[in-house]
């Protein structure tokens, strides 16, 4: 089978994957990095388990050609924590409300709440859940999963307009 | 690992249109939200791809000297419904692929794969079939032009000849100019959902609103394609803005469709739902133009 070199930026290191061409993004982060937050959910993108952002934006790492990440910036939950393993807010306010249950969906739960929370302006609940629509939870009912990202987009608009 | 064989890479248009004289079975893959899935389901295993995902010069939103909004097809749905030219002279067609399935889809899916994919039930085609759009497609043998209008042939059939890649979708000026749309999704959920039915309306007013100059119907899941309800709209135009006008378009409207029942909804629901969707979309529209429907 047909190989490839493929060069990115995963959670802000410089990497290169030597990949078959038909693997999936989530089956190269996960097969070569060890990135075990992408989960391997419904494989059809339709559950949002293997939500990864890349250049900023959320995808379904499962329905995304590997060779695609080419030159491509991408975060996955992995690097949301700082060097010494640190958790970040959003994470904590998952923890904070009660928003994991069985854990499976969290991390795609929280790489769709990043361009929510880093938002300048506050969001309404209807609004968060349109931002989390492609994310399945069979377990919280996503109530207390708003309120960790909306709780969190409070407080760092109000952090930021603290420190302005 | 996906079941696909073998996976060529174009980087440019030129070079897809090569690959695809030389490889003539291999699947042209946009952003796979339907082609990987169908791999996935092994519908479609064993192909060849040629993705041209890569393409940008096949990317954004400009607007042509003379006015003419031009969409190149891997614009993705996101892209889209953000886009300045589209939320002014098309905010319809934003809003209407702001409801396929949720942020990551929009993120991947592009507007081009939408129709070139065929099925009825795609969110963009009823409201590029509504606003006349006009699609460029480029072959080796050179480019030619066909009224979106007449690319369908059937369900998941599209008229690409073989060879043929679409480059570009087109939505003439004297199409969007003083004209106002709304488009309704009726669907079981408000996300990662198709529409069991899909109405698009848009009308252009007389100056003083009272008088519709033109108005254009389209349904996606209300036949076998994407089908122009052209008899309602012709019932419907030169008539004064009324309620009886929203009637009109509701009554003729069945002329123009052939609904079947499926798993989502039996056909006489999908009726009634051509009707109803037709005289809510057109008060929207009639009503973002300026117009008022006692």
């Amino acid at each position: 089978m047909t190989h490839k070199l493929v060069t990115c930026t995963v959670n802000g290191k410089k990497r290169h994957y030597h990949i078959d061409v038909r693997s999936s993004l989530s089956d190269m982060l996960r097969g070569q990095e060890g990135l075990f937050s992408i989960k391997h959910g419904c494989d059809v993108g339709e559950c949002g388990a293997c939500t990864v952002l890349i250049d900023g934006k959320p995808f379904n790492s499962c329905i995304y050609l590997a060779v695609w990440a080419e030159g491509k910036d991408i975060l996955t939950l992995e690097g949301l924590s700082d060097t010494r393993g640190t958790i970040s807010d959003i994470q904590q306010a998952f923890i904070d409300e009660g928003a994991v249950q069985c854990g499976f969906c969290t991390p795609g739960f929280i790489m769709s709440s990043i361009p929510i929370i880093t938002k300048e302006t506050p969001s309404t609940r209807e609004e968060i859940r349109k931002q989390i629509a492609g994310n399945l939870c069979r377990c919280t009912g996503y109530e207390k999963i708003v309120d960790a990202i909306e709780k969190t987009q409070k407080k760092r608009i109000e952090e930021r307009e603290h420190t302005s | 690992m996906y079941n696909f064989t073998n996976l060529y890479e174009a980087n440019s248009v030129q070079e897809a249109l090569e690959l695809k004289k030389q490889y003539s079975n291999a699947l042209f893959l946009a952003g796979g939200s339907d082609i990987l899935i169908k791999l996935r389901e092994e519908k479609i295993a064993g192909s060849d791809l040629i993705s041209i995902y890569m393409l940008d010069e096949l990317r954004g939103i400009c607007l042509e000297e003379d006015g003419t909004l031009l969409i190149r097809p891997l614009t993705s749905f996101t892209d889209v419904s953000m886009h300045p030219l589209i939320k002014e002279h098309v905010p319809v067609l934003g809003e209407a692929v702001d409801q396929i399935g949720g942020p990551q889809i929009r993120n991947i899916g592009t507007i081009g794969g939408n129709i070139c994919n065929g099925v009825t039930s795609a969110d963009s085609a009823s409201t590029l079939k509504a606003y006349d759009a006009v699609l460029e497609l480029a072959s080796l043998e050179g480019t030619r032009e066909l009224p979106y209008g007449e690319f369908n042939l059937g369900p998941g059939k599209v008229d690409l000849r073989p060879g043929e890649l679409l480059t570009g979708i087109r939505i003439p000026k004297e199409s969007y100019e003083h004209t106002y749309g709304h488009y309704i999704k009726y669907a079981m959920r408000k996300a990662m959902d198709i529409a069991t039915l899909g109405c698009s309306a848009n009308v252009k007013l007389s100056e003083d609103k009272t008088t519709i100059e033109r108005i254009r119907i389209a349904y996606g899941v209300a036949a076998p394609i994407p089908v122009r309800a052209t008899t309602a709209e012709r019932a419907a135009t030169g008539k004064p803005v009324n309620s009886q006008l929203l009637e009109t378009v509701a009554e003729h409207a069945l002329a123009d469709v052939t609904p079947r029942s499926s798993w989502r909804a039996a056909k006489e629901f999908r009726l009634h739902l051509v009707q109803e969707l037709a005289r809510r979309a057109v008060k929207i529209a009639i009503e973002k133009a300026g117009g008022t429907i006692a």
